[in-house]
């Protein structure tokens, strides 16, 4: 899926074609692969829905951001608040709640980092995402400081208490139930961004993207306009930080901290930030890759460098530009 | 009726003087043209005017009310539009989506980001009606950067056409073009201009095209205004033929060397 339309935009004929098999896939999933690796699949979603909302920024209005992390950290403490001094057990007001706050944040943040571009905007972002690292980091007697605050998925329900998880296999009961609120969530996110990328909002950010100058001088209102772009980035985000807490258990400073920010940036690089889909992609093979690395050596940072810089190196366009620019080859060849 | 003036307008760059004074009437529905030689203060002028760039001094009136401390975007929301002299364009878009761009921004419809842009019917028939006017329309879904020199030329006009303007100033719009494709260029522009009645001004260096297109010719010399008149009462200035050629007396502007 090019960023570039086709003929009279976006077939959403072909694009529903090829979703439904893939749809159907993710749905029987369960049926083929164990608990670990189900859950393995359900981060790597969780990452997907986060890699999104940053390509938003990236992607789609050129702007590169240090400091996602921040969102993640305020959507997994937000939910982890309310289990540790509520002592609620509802994913949807962790949802509802974790919402507000991150996009109260991300409003904040992105007033002041869309003022400026390129490197300023950068610095910026890994700024303020270090800020709130150290608050978590400091402020131990509030967020339990380098303990981290658990979020036992024992306490846990979907959908309003329908789904909870007490009793015999209830892990397994969790895992299943869990990826499966988490795919609905997935898909829910894909569609709503698919729609904002394609719209007048999101082609006014590609023309702010490719020409600042331009988009002015057509009467864009540039600066509201990357401010509504961070926002949105950083709520998706956000989300991603809601839904990992729970299959986590517990979240800790590391989740501000830059080093899972740069994890963002390389999952949407690795798949390719120039297509919608490469984000997606990079998430869940990052997971898988970082997961491996972690699992086979002491040395997984070296390993894992070493992989990733293999495949930027071979592929600059990331995954996904890579195979459809050799799509595109072969269907010219045909 | 003036669509816009300026008055002394100034803009410095340290001691060069780059608008020094400019005080410039332009009617409505006019076509004129600002010639100079290089470095006369043309495009700072109209960089000016169009808020790419803050004046030192002075006043802008635009349909009567000054807009001299206004944005970019307030002033292309009064209806002052531009194209420039590098083509400006959205490179990784279609010709198609550069111009429903400028059509969805005039609507006030690029907040929306709850439908499809595709699915607008209405702004696509427009922008297809933009295209054909300026002779692009085969080029419709070809990205802007694949487009030849003369072709992107004509689409950063018709991005500034499909705003709407009431006063369109066009930077240099043949430069990097061949001598075939200028006349091209300049007649599907001046035909799509006066047939909607805008109001243009227009950078040219090309004084052919200057002579056969303007009601009216502005010649500036170090930031400053130095003849204004007719087509015919510039060609029979000798000042500006000192100016501009090098060389005066009758017929300077028709001799060929």
């Amino acid at each position: 899926m090019q960023n570039t339309p086709s003929r009279t935009g976006p077939s959403i004929r072909l694009i529903v074609a090829c979703a439904i098999p893939i749809l159907i896939v993710l749905v029987v999933l369960p049926r083929f692969i164990d608990v670990y690796q189900l859950q393995l699949f359900t981060y790597g979603l969780i990452y997907a829905i986060a890699a999104l909302g940053f390509n938003l920024l990236l992607g789609y209005t050129g702007l590169l951001s240090f400091g996602h992390s921040a969102y993640f950290g305020i959507g997994a403490y937000s939910a982890a608040f309310l289990v540790r001094y509520f002592g609620i057990g509802s994913i949807e007001v962790y949802i509802l709640v974790g919402l507000v706050f991150t996009g109260l944040i991300s409003a904040a943040f992105g007033y002041v980092c869309v003022r400026h571009t390129r490197i300023f905007f950068g610095i910026l972002t890994l700024a303020l995402s270090q800020v709130l690292w150290t608050l978590a980091y400091k402020f131990f007697w509030v967020t339990g400081g380098t303990d981290g605050l658990r979020v036992a998925f024992a306490n846990l329900t979907l959908l309003g208490g329908l789904i909870d998880f007490k009793g015999r296999n209830a892990y397994q009961a969790f895992v299943h139930s869990y990826y499966y609120y988490v795919l609905f969530l997935f898909c829910v996110c894909t569609l709503l961004m698919w729609v904002i990328v394609h719209s007048p909002f999101g082609k006014a950010l590609q023309a702010i993207r490719d020409n600042e100058t331009r988009a002015q001088f057509l009467g864009i209102p540039i600066r509201r306009y990357r401010w509504l772009a961070f926002l949105l980035s950083g709520s998706f985000t956000g989300l991603a930080g809601i839904l990992w807490v729970p299959l986590n258990g517990l979240v800790t400073p590391d989740i501000l901290y830059w080093p899972f920010s740069g994890e963002i940036v390389f999952m949407t690089v690795l798949g390719g930030f120039r297509t919608f889909s490469g984000p997606i992609i990079g998430a869940i093979v990052f997971n898988y890759l970082k997961v491996y690395a972690v699992a086979s050596t002491a040395y997984w940072q070296f390993l894992l460098g070493a992989v990733l810089l293999v495949l930027v190196l071979a592929l600059p366009t990331g995954i996904v530009g890579t195979l459809s620019r050799q799509f595109g080859k072969l269907r010219k060849r045909g | 009726m003036n669509l816009l003036e300026t008055i002394n307008l100034k803009k410095y760059f340290g001691d060069t003087h780059a608008v020094d004074n400019v005080s410039l009437t332009v009617a409505e529905r006019e076509f004129v043209s600002l010639v100079g030689p290089n470095g006369a203060g043309k495009t700072s002028l109209i960089n000016v005017i169009s808020a790419l760039l803050p004046s030192d001094s002075g006043k802008i009136l635009f349909k009567g009310e000054d807009i001299t401390q206004s944005t970019v975007t307030e002033r292309v929301k009064a209806g002052i539009a531009r194209s420039f002299q590098i083509v400006n364009l959205f490179d990784d878009l279609t010709a198609f989506d550069n111009v429903t761009l400028a059509i969805f921004s005039r609507q006030g419809k690029t907040a929306n980001l709850a439908a499809l842009a595709h699915l607008d019917h209405a702004v696509s028939a427009e922008a297809d009606t933009v295209l054909r006017n300026f002779n692009l329309v085969g080029k419709r879904n070809e990205r802007a950067r694949d487009l030849s020199q003369g072709e992107r030329k004509l689409l950063d006009v018709a991005l500034a056409y499909a705003l709407r303007p009431k006063l369109l100033f066009l930077d240099e719009p043949t430069s990097g073009v061949s001598t075939r494709d200028k006349g091209q260029i300049m007649d599907t522009i001046a035909s799509v201009v006066r047939g909607e009645g805008i109001t243009a001004v227009i950078v040219e260096h090309d004084m052919d095209v200057v002579f056969k297109y303007s009601d009216r010719i502005v010649v500036m010399q170090q930031g400053a205004i130095l003849a204004q008149g007719t087509p015919d009462e510039i060609k029979n200035n000798d000042q500006v033929a000192m100016v501009l050629l090098g060389s005066s007396g009758p017929d300077a502007f028709t001799r060929k060397d």
